[in-house]
């Protein structure tokens, strides 16, 4: 079984796409702007002796000359989290303002969420939502090593989450960083495809689905939800876009990410998808040397 | 008087006057607490509300929210209240600590590292016993660590299993 190769008519450089998947990934860091200024975070890495590079497209990210970052100073004191470089994409592309209330459907163990409290500068609210209650300990841990204190952390299924806590109505932002089948985390856990069916795919897309229907409901008119997988598959990414298009209020939007992507796909397998999935885009690991990734940008009331 | 409830966050009461809970801490005395041990202006904590979840488990959380409220977490565990000696936690430290002026020990590399591998060792201090912010001297601030409890010549690491690490380097 080769779950990489049905996707050869999706990608440009097909040989380069699997080439890269063989290869293990940088290390990359995000500095943590709530505890230290990455001038701060970088002089500390200078002080250590750990070369740092840092991204252009996110100066927050750092590759490091370390394949330990959780033994360094910088990282003890929550300056740096180690976080891959794609899975700081969708909160870049959710951005949201200090002050704005937003849910992150599926948190744990936490990096977005603390990316996006981060980029509040801490103000606002960040409600952390995941289903699985032993991962709520790290995604908690996180957080507080990172120093965050706008999160509000609470144990849902996503799909049936309850703003009955709050005192408010709606949310402003939400991103949904789907569960999926993780074929884009190949290069940091070369098993990730070893359990691989299309069956799992028909079943995970189901409560993907569910998740990103839950996410539009919960945000206000005008507001903006963000959808990512770490993942290759249609059916994980463009079908669920377009099952979500039919069922809710909502339409995509372009999204600005400076890295190298590619359009979504209109057609897969035999069906056709609306074609403003091609709004979202597709992070390949060869155009970018790094995780594969997926990532839409979704306007509520459209 | 009620109760507290070990699942559920309350909202602590500003003042004294308005305390339904035996022993829970109030606003006022936390904000007393951090200028009186370290230092730490008040004006800190303006944008923040404490939260008790068990007993003597105070919360610092950034904003507001209804009270009581059954979440998993709201904002950061920032202090022990139902020991003798109140007892700031390792992340409280981190983030607030930075504004302490009083009882912070300042240790060298090699100290600090000893320091956040959770072990004890001893010190020279000839301020007040009890709960200090330890810091070290990085990328030309001074960086709160965490907590060490200091008694008779010896610093005792407070640092958390889960927290304590084996850094390399300066």
């Amino acid at each position: 079984m080769d779950p990489l190769a049905r996707y050869e008519p999706l990608v440009d450089d097909y040989e380069a796409f699997r080439a890269t998947c063989e290869r293990p990934l940088p290390t990359v860091v995000r500095a943590n702007g709530i505890k230290a200024s990455v001038e701060r975070a970088t002089a500390a890495l200078d002080e250590a002796g750990v070369g740092w590079r840092a991204r252009e497209w996110n100066p927050d990210l750092l590759e490091l000359d370390t394949d330990a970052p959780g033994n360094t100073w910088p990282y003890f004191l929550g300056w740096i989290h180690g976080q891959e470089e794609v899975s700081a994409i969708p909160p870049v592309v959710l951005d949201p303002k200090a002050g704005e209330r937003v849910w992150d459907a599926c948190a744990a163990p936490g990096s977005k969420t603390t990316q996006l409290a981060a980029m509040m500068d801490d103000r606002g609210l960040v409600v952390a939502t995941d289903d699985n209650l032993g991962r709520l300990a790290p995604l908690r841990s996180n957080a507080e090593r990172l120093g965050v204190t706008n999160l509000a952390v609470t144990h849902a299924d996503a799909r049936h989450f309850s703003l009955a806590p709050f005192d408010f109505e709606a949310f402003d932002a939400a991103l949904v960083d789907a569960p999926c089948s993780g074929e884009g985390t190949v290069r940091k856990n070369p098993s990730a495809l070893s359990g691989w069916s299309e069956s799992f795919l028909d079943g995970i897309a189901g409560v993907q689905k569910g998740i990103l229907r839950r996410a539009v409901q919960a945000t206000r008119a005008g507001g903006t939800v963000v959808y990512s997988t770490c993942t290759f598959a249609p059916e994980e990414n463009e079908a669920v876009l377009d099952y979500v298009l039919g069922e809710e209020d909502c339409r995509l939007v372009d999204l600005d990410v400076a890295l190298e992507s590619t359009p979504g796909v209109t057609e897969w397998n035999g069906r056709t998808f609306d074609p403003s999935v091609r709004k979202a885009r597709r992070f390949w690991p060869h155009l970018n040397d790094a995780g594969g990734f997926f990532c839409a940008k979704l306007e509520v009331g459209g | 008087m009620t109760e507290n409830v070990g699942t559920r966050f309350d909202r602590l009461p500003e003042t004294a006057d308005e305390r339904e809970v035996d022993a829970r801490p109030t606003r006022e005395e936390v904000l007393t607490w951090w200028e009186d041990r370290y230092g730490v202006p008040p004006a800190t904590f303006e944008e923040h509300t404490f939260w008790e979840r068990g007993a003597g488990k105070v919360w610092a959380f950034r904003g507001d929210a209804p009270s009581p409220i059954e979440v998993q977490g709201l904002g950061m565990h920032v202090l022990r209240t139902d020991g003798e000696h109140w007892k700031p936690t390792t992340n409280a430290v981190q983030r607030f600590g930075v504004y302490a002026t009083r009882n912070v020990l300042v240790l060298d590399a090699d100290a600090a590292a000893t320091f956040v591998r959770g072990e004890d060792q001893p010190v020279e201090w000839d301020g007040d016993w009890g709960y200090l912010v330890v810091a070290r001297a990085l990328a030309g601030t001074v960086a709160p660590l965490g907590v060490g409890l200091y008694l008779r010549g010896e610093l005792r690491s407070q640092v958390p299993k889960g927290r304590r690490t084996d850094v390399d380097g300066a």
